[in-house]
C-alpha cells in the first residue's frame, strides 16, 4: 500500500477550486503518486482554469493546456518527443469527463491505437461542470442538470453512463482502472502501476463534485463512498482486458445515495418516482453482478 | 546541382535536411506525395525522427504542438479541409508561440468538394498569427522551408509559419530543383533551440488560462512578434541569398515594374504566368509589371507602397474570397495604398482549379486599364 507522504504536496493549496472540491483533491493525490519525473497534459475545464490563473500556477510539475478535446493527442506528441530525447519523464493527462467521454473520443482513440505510453487520468464529476452543470456522456441515469433538466415531462437524463473504461480496454489497453478520491491510497496505488505499465493506460477516478451534485462540502469524500456503497461506482482493474481486482461492498440501497444530493431531488419531491428509483437500483443490480461485488454471508471484507 | 523532381519530393527532401524530430500528418489530397515521401525517409533510416501518423489533422496539429512544447522540432503538411479542421489547434500553437513549420498544398474549400488549387485554405487563417510565405515555383518552395524554420526558431519570434504551394501546380509538378546537402542546410539552420520547453528539471505551466487583465497583453506580443518577423525574414533571406545565391531578401519582389504604369500583384504559382504575360506585353509596348507577395503574414504593406510607387493602375490577382467583400489581397493592397492616389482593382480568379492563361492576364489588365475591376473573372455566365 502506497503511503502518503506529508510535507511532499507537488500540487499546492492557493488555487481557486470550490471548498469540497472532488477533483482538486484528485489532482493532489495524483502528484503525490506520480512524483516530480512527470509531465501533465491538461483539458479545459474546472482543472484546468482554478489551478492556472495567470500568472500563478497550482503545478509543480511541468504542466501544458492546450484545448478541450485535444489532450490525448498533445500527450502524444510529447511522448515521441522525450522518446526521440531520450528521457524519462511519465506522460499524463488529467482531463475531465466531457472531454474524455465527449468531444475528446477521436484523440483519445487514436492515442490509444498507436500505443503511446502515456496515462489517462478522467477526473469524473459527471457533467461539465465547469460551464455550469451540463449533461456529459459520463452523467448518470435520472441526473437532473442544466441541459437534461427534469420537469413535467422529463425525469432528468435519460441516457445510461457510457462505458469507457471498457471502450478503452478494446483498443488494447495493458491496465485500465476505475477508482474514487474516496479511497485515496487505492487511487494512488493504481496510478502508480499505470504508469509503470508501458502503453496506454487509463484510470476513471470518481470525483463528486458538491456544486454540481448539491451536497454539502463536507460530505465529498461520503458521497464517494456511497457510490461505492451502493454500487453506482465500482472499483475495479481490467489488466489486458480482464478483470482482476474489485472492491467488494456489503451493498446500501442505491436510495442513500440518491436522497443526498439535489441532482437526484426530483426522485423524491414533490412526489417519489418508485420506478425510477427501481431503475436506478437496476443499474447497482446489474453493476454488482458484473463485477461481484457482494460480499456474501461470513465472506470477510477485501 | 539542379535535379528534375516533383515539387512534393523536394519538400520532402529540405524537409529531411531541416532535421525534424518529430513529425505528425494525416493525409490529404494533395499534400499526400510529401508525408508519404518523408514516412519512406523514416522507414528507411533516413531522417531521425518519430514519425506519429494520427487519426486526423486535428490531431497532427496537436501532436505537434506537444512535440514542440517537449523540445523538439516538429514538421506537419496540410491543405484544405484538414487545415479547416486544425483552426482551433492554429490559434493555440500561435498564441502558445511555438515555431512549428507546416506546409501547406494550398487548395480550394468545399462546399462543393473540390481537390484543386486556390488559396482560400490558408488565406483563411490569415488572423491565426502563423507566418505565412507563399512559393512561386518549387524551388523557393524548397528554400523557404529552411528560411521558415530560421524565422520561426528565433527568440525574437517565436511563431509558426505556413509555407504555401500551390497544390497539383506545384505539388505534382516536375521542374529542376537545386537543393542543398545536409552539411550545407546544417551550416544555415543550426539545431533546434528552444526558448523554453516541458521538463520536469524545470516545471513550468503551459497554456494558462488569461482574465480580461492578462489576455490583450498576449494578443499584442504576438503581434508585436509577427511585426518583427519581418526583419528577421529579410535577414534570414539575405543570409540565405549569401550562402545559396538565390536571394529571398524582399519580403515583396517586383518584376519589369521600373517604369511600369500598371501593376500586376499575386502570390504562389499564377506570379510565372504573369511574367510571361507581363514580357509579351512588354514586346507590345505596353508598361506592365508584377508584384510578388511572398510574405502574406506579415503583411508587408510598407513594402508594398514603395514598391507601387509610380504606378498609376493596380490588379490584384486574388485565388479567394472574403465572401461579401471581395478578396483577402486586394481589400489589403487597397489598404496600403490608401491615399497614394493609385487605382486598385480587384480580380476574383481561379478558384476550385480553373486555369488562367497568359491571355487571361492581358485581359485583366485591359480591364484594369478600363477601369473595370473589384469582379470575378473568367465565369461561365452560361452555367450560372
Amino acid at each position: 500500500m502506497a503511503e502518503v507522504e506529508e510535507g511532499c504536496e507537488l500540487f499546492s493549496a492557493g488555487h481557486r477550486a470550490c471548498g469540497g472540491c472532488g477533483p482538486a483533491l484528485a489532482a493532489r493525490l495524483l502528484l503525490k503518486a506520480t512524483g516530480k519525473n512527470a509531465i501533465l497534459v491538461a483539458s479545459t475545464g474546472c482543472m484546468e482554469v482554478f489551478s492556472t490563473p495567470y500568472p500563478e500556477t497550482a503545478w509543480g510539475v511541468p504542466w501544458i493546456h492546450s484545448l478541450f478535446e485535444n489532450a490525448a493527442a498533445v500527450a502524444s506528441g510529447i511522448e515521441a518527443s522525450l522518446k526521440r530525447q531520450g528521457r524519462s519523464e511519465k506522460v499524463l493527462c488529467v482531463c475531465g469527463d466531457g472531454a474524455t467521454f465527449d468531444i475528446g473520443v477521436l484523440c483519445i482513440s487514436g492515442a490509444f491505437e498507436r500505443g503511446h505510453d502515456i496515462t489517462y487520468i478522467c477526473y469524473d464529476n459527471e457533467a461539465y461542470m465547469n460551464t455550469g452543470i451540463q449533461r456529459s456522456g459520463a452523467t448518470p441515469y435520472g441526473a437532473s442538470t442544466t441541459t437534461s433538466p427534469a420537469g413535467k415531462c422529463s425525469p432528468g437524463n435519460v441516457h445510461p453512463k457510457k462505458d469507457m473504461p471498457a471502450i478503452l480496454a478494446a483498443h488494447g489497453a495493458p491496465y485500465v482502472a476505475t477508482a474514487s478520491i474516496a479511497y485515496p491510497n487505492d487511487f494512488i496505488k493504481k496510478v502508480e502501476r499505470a504508469i509503470n505499465t508501458p502503453g496506454p493506460c487509463y484510470i476513471q477516478v470518481h470525483t463528486p463534485c458538491c456544486t454540481g451534485w448539491g451536497f454539502e462540502a463536507g460530505e465529498t469524500l461520503n458521497m464517494g463512498k456511497l457510490a461505492i456503497e451502493t454500487g453506482l461506482w465500482v472499483n475495479y482493474e481490467l489488466v489486458n482486458g480482464q478483470v482482476e481486482k474489485v472492491k467488494k461492498v456489503r451493498r446500501k440501497p442505491v436510495e442513500e445515495y440518491l436522497a443526498k444530493q439535489k441532482r437526484f431531488r426530483h426522485l423524491f419531491k414533490p412526489a417519489r418516482q418508485d420506478d425510477m428509483i427501481a431503475s436506478i437500483q437496476a443499474i447497482a443490480d446489474a453493476n454488482a453482478e458484473r463485477f461481484g461485488i457482494d460480499i456474501k454471508a461470513k465472506e470477510s471484507s477485501e | 546541382m539542379l535535379e528534375f523532381m516533383e515539387g512534393s519530393h523536394a519538400v520532402a527532401e529540405i524537409v529531411k535536411r531541416c532535421r525534424p524530430q518529430v513529425i505528425s500528418a494525416y493525409p490529404i489530397t494533395p499534400q499526400t506525395h510529401i508525408v508519404e515521401d518523408l514516412a519512406q525517409m523514416v522507414a528507411n533510416c533516413e531522417i531521425d525522427a518519430e514519425y506519429i501518423t494520427v487519426e486526423s489533422e486535428f490531431s497532427a496539429l496537436s501532436a505537434c504542438l506537444g512535440a514542440s512544447a517537449a523540445g523538439s522540432r516538429v514538421y506537419s503538411a496540410t491543405t484544405s479541409q484538414g487545415l479547416a479542421l486544425m483552426f482551433e489547434v492554429c490559434f493555440n500553437v500561435a498564441g502558445m508561440r511555438q515555431p512549428i513549420v507546416m506546409t501547406i498544398a494550398n487548395r480550394s474549400l468545399g462546399a462543393p468538394l473540390s481537390i484543386w488549387n486556390d488559396q482560400q485554405d490558408s488565406i483563411s487563417l490569415r488572423d491565426s498569427g502563423w507566418l505565412q510565405f507563399y512559393a512561386e515555383d518549387n524551388q523557393e518552395t524548397a528554400d523557404l522551408h529552411m528560411i521558415a524554420y530560421k524565422v520561426c526558431e528565433d527568440h525574437d519570434i517565436l511563431l509558426p509559419a505556413f509555407v504555401c504551394f500551390d497544390g497539383f501546380i506545384l505539388t505534382h509538378t516536375f521542374e529542376p530543383v537545386s537543393l542543398p546537402t545536409q552539411e550545407e542546410v546544417d551550416a544555415y539552420l543550426p539545431a533546434f533551440n528552444p526558448y523554453q520547453r516541458l521538463d520536469a528539471e524545470n516545471p513550468l505551466s503551459f497554456g494558462m488560462y488569461a482574465t480580461p487583465d492578462y489576455y490583450m497583453e498576449f494578443r499584442y506580443e504576438v503581434d508585436r512578434a509577427m511585426q518583427r518577423a519581418k526583419q528577421a525574414f529579410v535577414k534570414a533571406g539575405r543570409e540565405f541569398g549569401e550562402q545559396f545565391g538565390r536571394d529571398y531578401s524582399g519580403l515583396v519582389e517586383g518584376y519589369r515594374l521600373e517604369d511600369a504604369d500598371t501593376a500586376l500583384v499575386a502570390m504562389g504559382s499564377i506570379c510565372g504566368t504573369v511574367k510571361d504575360a507581363v514580357d509579351e506585353m512588354r514586346e507590345n509596348g505596353r508598361k506592365v509589371g508584377l508584384l510578388k507577395i511572398r510574405t502574406y503574414r506579415p503583411f508587408p504593406a510598407q513594402e508594398i507602397a514603395d514598391a507601387l510607387k509610380g504606378v498609376s493602375k493596380v490588379a490584384v490577382l486574388d485565388k479567394n474570397i472574403s465572401l461579401g467583400n471581395g478578396g483577402a489581397v486586394g481589400i489589403e493592397v487597397k489598404t496600403a495604398l490608401y491615399g497614394s492616389g493609385i487605382s486598385v482593382y480587384d480580380y476574383i480568379i481561379a478558384l476550385g482549379g480553373r486555369d488562367v492563361r497568359k491571355r487571361d492576364i492581358a485581359a485583366i489588365v485591359d480591364l484594369a486599364e478600363k477601369g473595370k475591376g473589384d469582379m470575378f473573372y473568367g465565369l461561365r455566365t452560361e452555367v450560372l
